[in-house]
């Protein structure tokens, strides 16, 4: 993201013009008696006016990499997940218990799968990904393709009992059930990709390990928010977690209203 | 089958069209329009290129800023891009021994002379040094502000059983630490108790932790000076010669891993050892004080 030279000033997230900045905020927040919490609110209207323009780079590769690691994770998983539901096949309940189990793969640990897959000494090193914003979107993806599967077993499981007599009187196999199956349930995997896209916008510590968290390469939301808590900036991590926290309900909110039968709901 | 698709309505694809401009647009935008063939060549292409060099720090020397205002100055000398991934001096040096690093800046001189005796690195540099500083309550109940120097005071910590909190990881602070405890003839790792909170984490959660507590803590001076939630901390006692924090430089030694950009990396390091790069670490300062002082040997 850092092009040449001349933009390389304004690209860390706390330059001193914005440190004066903060600290003025917080003064006058503590002669008010206010506490961190009250500083953070204030600053987080700040920060969501866009009178930091350096953090808009943060924000926009938050999205790039969870939304690249959803694309990635919904188009292997929710396959995957309706053939789990759809066919029988030996093993096939060991394979959702294990993707159930899944769920809670700690991040750390996939962080740490991805760290040694791509260091230099490992077997994907000579692609020379480690630190870049490619290896975060593969630690996002390795963690949210077993919710996306698991969830869309769940959601494609219910619709195939009220639906496989039909498909089955059409004569319809199972290449031609899958992508019906999907289609139908497109609402409710809505919500699918939602909880995967929250565990990936929200995730720390893989971001973290295989990321590097490098100025203005592979700086995130939630590694800048660490970062910030570490210098002991609270009010601000906290701000940034406000914002974090706002982008995540509007991309929500995006994905509701455009939501397909809204109309025949009546919501 | 028709049944089934009455019910869709028009806008179902908006949110994968959103979700597919907002992942590729910024991509096209990065590579001048061209219709990328592999998303991850173009993703690996943001670091790869020929003039981008990656350096694994200690933490101190980013969380203090001192990266952030280098870096531009090298920038503008050399059109090198730098990468700096903080962490601490123990991974840093793992970073190095493994080769994803190019350069590495860090401060624990037995460890970073053991990986120049390991031949990861042909020479170590010095660049600069400051100081620890040990970091206390302001009540100051071990009394430790009288002490005569650091190692009495570490002394009366350990008879008064006050709190004290442990950086606890591989850091060049943590090695430091170890070093005095063990000067101050104590042997910390087998003989402490609940008073010492050995937290395994970075300098600044460490330090958020001993202001949470009112605990005692060793801090490199820079880390401190930039640290903001101090509560009712403060430096309790400094100035001891045993104290001295050493910063060295390494090129990871590219007959090891021959993908080390070694001719960038040994051109960021000839940079900041000389003059111009010793002036600049020197002119580093935070509320008017001077956070590192080089010592680079030409």
């Amino acid at each position: 993201m850092r092009g040449d030279g001349k933009d390389t000033k304004a690209d860390g997230v706390v330059s001193e013009d914005l440190q004066q900045k903060r600290t003025l905020i917080e003064r006058i927040c503590e002669n008010a008696g206010m506490n961190d919490l009250g500083a953070a609110f204030i600053q987080a209207a700040h920060l969501l006016a866009g009178r930091e323009p350096a953090l808009l780079g943060v924000i926009v590769l938050s999205l790039r990499v969870s939304l690249s690691a959803l694309l990635i994770a919904s188009l292997i998983g929710a396959p995957c997940g309706a053939l789990l539901a759809v066919c029988r096949f030996p093993g096939r309940r060991l394979l959702i218990v294990a993707f159930n189990a899944m769920m809670g793969l700690p991040p750390v640990v996939v962080g740490l799968l991805i760290y040694i897959l791509l260091s230099r000494a490992g077997p994907l090193g000579t692609f020379g990904l480690l630190f870049t914003p490619a290896a975060m979107v593969m630690a996002q993806s390795v963690l949210i393709v077993p919710i996306i599967i698991a969830l869309t077993r769940q959601v494609i499981a219910n619709d195939w009992e009220e639906y496989a007599e039909l498909l089955r009187s059409l004569g319809a196999r199972w290449w031609q059930i899958i992508p019906t199956l999907l289609w139908e349930a497109r609402q409710a995997l809505l919500t699918v990709l939602l909880a995967g896209f929250g565990r990936a916008v929200a995730e720390v510590g893989a971001v973290m390990m295989v990321g590097g968290n490098i100025d203005g390469l592979t700086r995130v939301m939630t590694t800048t928010i660490a970062l910030e808590t570490s210098k002991g900036n609270l009010a601000f991590a906290l701000a940034l977690g406000t914002v974090l926290l706002v982008l995540v309900f509007l991309v929500n909110a995006l994905a509701y209203l455009s939501r397909p039968h809204s109309a025949q709901h009546g919501i | 089958m028709n049944r089934l698709r009455i019910q869709a309505s028009h806008r179902w694809y908006l949110p994968l069209l959103a979700l597919v401009l907002m992942v590729a647009l910024p991509s096209l935008a990065q590579t001048g329009a061209a219709v990328p063939t592999a998303p991850l060549q173009v993703l690996a292409q943001a670091q790869g290129g020929s003039a981008t060099l990656l350096v694994g720090s200690t933490t101190s020397t980013e969380q203090s800023g001192l990266f952030s205002y280098l870096l531009p100055l090298f920038v503008q000398a050399s059109g090198i891009q730098v990468h700096v991934v903080a962490i601490g001096t123990g991974q840093a040096l793992d970073l190095g021994r493994r080769g994803d690093v190019d350069v590495l800046c860090v401060h624990d001189r037995p460890a970073e002379d053991r990986f120049v005796a390991e031949g990861y690195a042909t020479r170590r540099y010095d660049l600069m040094y400051n100081d620890f500083v040990l970091i206390g309550p302001r009540s100051d109940p071990a009394q430790v502000a009288g002490a005569r120097d650091v190692l009495e005071a570490l002394q009366r910590i350990k008879a008064r059983q006050a709190s004290f909190v442990s950086r606890g990881d591989r850091s060049g602070t943590y090695e430091a630490e170890l070093r005095l405890w063990n000067l101050a003839g104590i042997d910390i790792r087998a003989d402490h108790g609940p008073w010492y909170r050995d937290t395994g984490t970075g300098m600044g959660p460490a330090l958020n932790i001993a202001a949470a507590m009112d605990a005692y803590i060793l801090s490199d001076r820079g880390t401190w000076i930039a640290f903001r939630n101090r509560q009712s901390l403060a430096i309790v006692k400094e100035g001891d010669s045993r104290l001295r924090n050493d910063y060295g430089l390494l090129l990871v030694n590219p007959q090891r891993h021959p993908h080390v950009k070694a001719a960038a990396g040994q051109q960021f390091i000839d940079w900041l050892v000389s003059a111009a790069g010793q002036r600049a670490i020197a002119n580093y300062k935070i509320q008017g004080e001077q956070l590192f002082f080089p010592d680079a040997r030409p």
